[in-house]
């Protein structure tokens, strides 16, 4: 953890880790867990139950016709089905499969780049690349931009794929543009990638080391030189991020026809020693910490993602997901703590924000659960959600945590008056 | 999906950079300890008597506050110690007990705990009780009356008093030297110069206070001085004299930039601050108090929520109406 300076006069500064380590490719592990994402009115799965065989790269949905779906990443059966809660709220099937240990692999994937495919199997791959806004009459996306850097402090999976995988990239760019008709692709690395990145094909754009600079929302700012105004998402703006590893992804299963079912994972110990490993979709987190000499006590925090987004979770059984970029181990003792002092004013957090919220207004608001005024006036909507304000609070507010509560409670506003429409 | 270890989760982000109310409440009690010091070793252990007793008692009332409310007490914060410290260096040696429990007493309770406690005063709580203090026992903050037993080898005349009652012409005495050097009669921590500039740049250069306020305090302290000493030299003191007497420097370094009750944007810092600054001489040239910082910070302290609207365009805002 890196901790204030002595001499506080300038802002800390936290850069991104530029130097990713090797990759381990782990064995297939014994059982994966994949988390089909249950569909709005519910229903269960009609064409998946305890005891099918399922192959390596088929793809798992509850009906014919269900948009929702997962890749299998084994060869095995499936041995159980339940339903699971995710941090949010959402709702899964969680399917467990029992691994047989080696790969047959399905053959209904077609190897055609088209939008249908894209679809149907790119989006439950590593990274899960998003072909949502391609599909909708109401968007046109003129440009794709591949991020060739980890979100979060610690990560280097996804420079990793860049700096190891630039052939398979090149084909992904390559696919992509005949999938989607856009031709506008801009992949953003670090200063030390460049090299490798220009072999991509794509046009290669630097972005900041520094956090947050390679947040989708400051790369658009820094990089793109369009600003998403508050309340827009992305592809309103004609933009569409996807990582890396996910155009990789699609570049691999166009050249082999066979859909990518690892994701590359950075490991950080306690000690920070951090090391990245591949591993399939679904494994158990425990099997990558154990791959990597990484030991969990009680009264730890396993983090998903990592420090300044991740989510800590609570069983080293659950699984890699398609987003999961890193693992991080945080020790009690390193455990940011936060405390329910009052907000004293010291205008920290207003000084530290990449997009000059008025942080110290916004959370006294978001702590009177006056959300839509946190909205309307103080700028609820423009924040990137990079967690700088909790970490440099002297008072230890979970600021992030209260600005994402009031983001979730005016969503099921929103979603409360549609439905009474 | 069960797992036997326990596992904390907690949501993002899980570093921090380490910061504590207590750690900065301590940093600026370190850097008041020149000042204080130098006033201890000029007026021995009165000196030491007052901010003692004005420490403890302040941590007493909030104490006792918080054990009214039933709330926790938030003493190990250094809060109240910081604000007794304050009060403390405000008063003069001789302060009586009594002053001083009351001093403290309208500090913690009316100037900070009945709006919330901590965060929540809108204005400086040493100050509002230094300033009530001033209006109801004007005796004893007669510097010159107050000190008449003390005979420490300067002039012990009060300087910002002399100038309201004879006129820059009754200034000459004062050596701008033995102004900086603490040379001169006043309250226990205000008055060693060099002190409170060492204690206020360590506080800066640590980030703990706002430079902005201070330094544009200081900027329009001197300017309105400037242009008041420019348009009648018989008539009002010279910059440098306003800046090195009276509450001047502890004011820049240690009461107008107190958290709660100053602005947090970079524009609105600006503007408190030389404000506070043009009102203080305002009041020490034209004014009926012989020093402006009380009643002039208070004022300022109570246009802070308005400065604060002044704020940069949060970037992706979409402006209505435009």
């Amino acid at each position: 953890m890196i901790k204030r300076s002595f001499l506080g006069l300038v802002k800390p500064r936290l850069q991104y880790n530029v130097e990713p380590d090797s990759v381990q490719e782990l064995p297939v592990p014994n059982k994966v867990i994949l988390l089909l994402k249950e569909s709005q009115n519910g229903g269960r799965a009609s064409s998946l139950k305890v005891g099918d065989n399922v192959k390596t790269g088929q793809r798992l949905s509850r009906s014919a016709d269900s948009a929702d779906y997962v890749i299998s990443s084994v060869t095995g059966t499936i041995s159980a089905m339940e339903p699971y809660v995710g941090t949010l709220a959402q709702k899964y099937t969680a399917i467990t499969i029992d691994a047989s240990g080696h790969d047959d692999w399905d053959e209904s994937f077609k190897n055609e780049p088209n939008l249908d495919t894209a679809r149907k199997f790119f989006e439950s791959m590593a990274g899960g690349p998003s072909f949502t806004a391609f599909a909708d009459p109401e968007k046109t996306i003129k440009t794709i931009v591949v991020n060739g850097m980890d979100d979060d402090l610690l990560l280097t999976a996804n420079q990793c794929v860049v700096k190891n995988e630039a052939a398979a990239i090149k084909s992904g760019v390559q696919a992509l543009k005949s999938i989607t008709g856009t031709h506008k692709i801009v992949i953003t690395v670090p200063e030390n990638l460049v090299q490798q990145a220009n072999a991509t094909g794509a046009e290669v754009k630097t972005v900041n080391g520094t956090y947050p600079g390679s947040l989708p929302h400051m790369i658009m700012k820094d990089v793109l030189g369009q600003v998403v105004e508050a309340g827009d998402t992305i592809e309103d703006t004609g933009v569409v991020f996807m990582s890396a590893e996910a155009v990789a992804g699609i570049g691999t299963a166009v050249d082999t026809g066979q859909p990518r079912v690892t994701k590359t994972v950075t490991v950080v110990g306690k000690d920070g020693s951090s090391k990245n490993v591949k591993a399939r979709i679904g494994a158990p987190i425990g099997d990558l910490l154990r791959a990597c000499n990484v030991s969990v006590n009680d009264r730890d925090r396993l983090i998903l993602g990592g420090p300044m987004r991740g989510a800590a979770t609570y069983s080293e059984d659950l699984p890699v997901e398609p987003d999961t970029d890193g693992i991080v181990v945080q020790a009690e003792a390193d455990s940011a703590q936060t405390t329910d002092y009052p907000c004293t004013n010291c205008g920290e957090c207003v000084r530290i924000c990449p997009v000059k919220i008025p942080v110290n207004m916004l959370v006294r608001f978001l702590e009177a659960h006056l959300y839509e005024d946190a909205r309307n006036t103080y700028d609820l909507d423009c924040c990137i959600e990079c967690g700088l304000c909790s970490y440099v609070c002297v008072s230890r507010i979970p600021i992030f945590q209260y600005i994402m509560l009031g983001k979730y409670e005016l969503s099921l506003m929103e979603t409360a008056e549609a439905t009474n429409e | 999906m069960s797992s036997q270890k326990k596992l904390v989760v907690a949501h993002a982000p899980y570093w921090h950079d380490g910061s504590k109310i207590s750690t900065k409440n301590y940093n600026i009690m370190i850097a008041a300890l020149p000042a204080v010091l130098m006033g201890i070793s000029q007026y021995g252990a009165p000196a030491l008597a007052v901010i003692s007793f004005s420490m403890a008692c302040a941590m007493i009332w909030e104490f006792i506050w918080s054990l009214i409310l039933k709330k926790s007490a938030p003493i190990g914060d250094g809060s109240a110690a910081v604000t007794g410290l304050l009060l403390g260096m405000l008063m003069p040696a001789t302060a009586p007990w009594w002053l001083v429990a009351l001093g403290t007493l309208i500090a913690i309770i009316v100037g900070k705990q009945i709006f919330g406690g901590i965060g929540f005063n809108p204005l400086n709580p040493p100050l509002l009780a230094l300033a009530t203090l001033v209006i109801s026992f004007q005796g004893i903050f007669d510097f010159n009356e107050s000190l008449r037993n003390y005979d420490l080898g300067f002039v012990m005349t009060y300087p910002l008093a002399d100038l309201k009652a004879f006129g820059p012409a009754a200034i000459q005495k004062f050596s701008l030297g033995d102004l900086f050097m603490g040379r001169q009669a006043g309250a226990i921590g205000s008055t060693f110069g060099l002190g409170l500039i060492v204690g206020g740049l360590y506080l800066m250069l640590r980030g703990y206070m706002r430079w902005e306020i201070s330094l544009s305090f200081l900027a329009g302290v001197f300017v309105t001085a400037l242009l008041f000493n420019l348009s009648d030299p018989t008539k009002y003191a010279s910059p440098a004299f306003h800046l090195l007497t009276g509450y001047t420097l502890i004011a820049a370094f240690f009461i107008l930039p107190e958290d709660s009750s100053s602005p947090a944007n970079f524009i609105p810092m600006l503007i408190f601050g030389a404000c506070a600054g043009l009102m203080t001489v305002l009041v020490r040239n034209i004014g009926a108090y012989v020093d402006g910082v009380p009643f002039s910070i208070l004022l300022i302290n109570l246009a802070n929520p308005l400065m604060d609207k002044i704020r940069p365009k949060a970037i992706g805002k979409v402006v209505e109406n435009a």
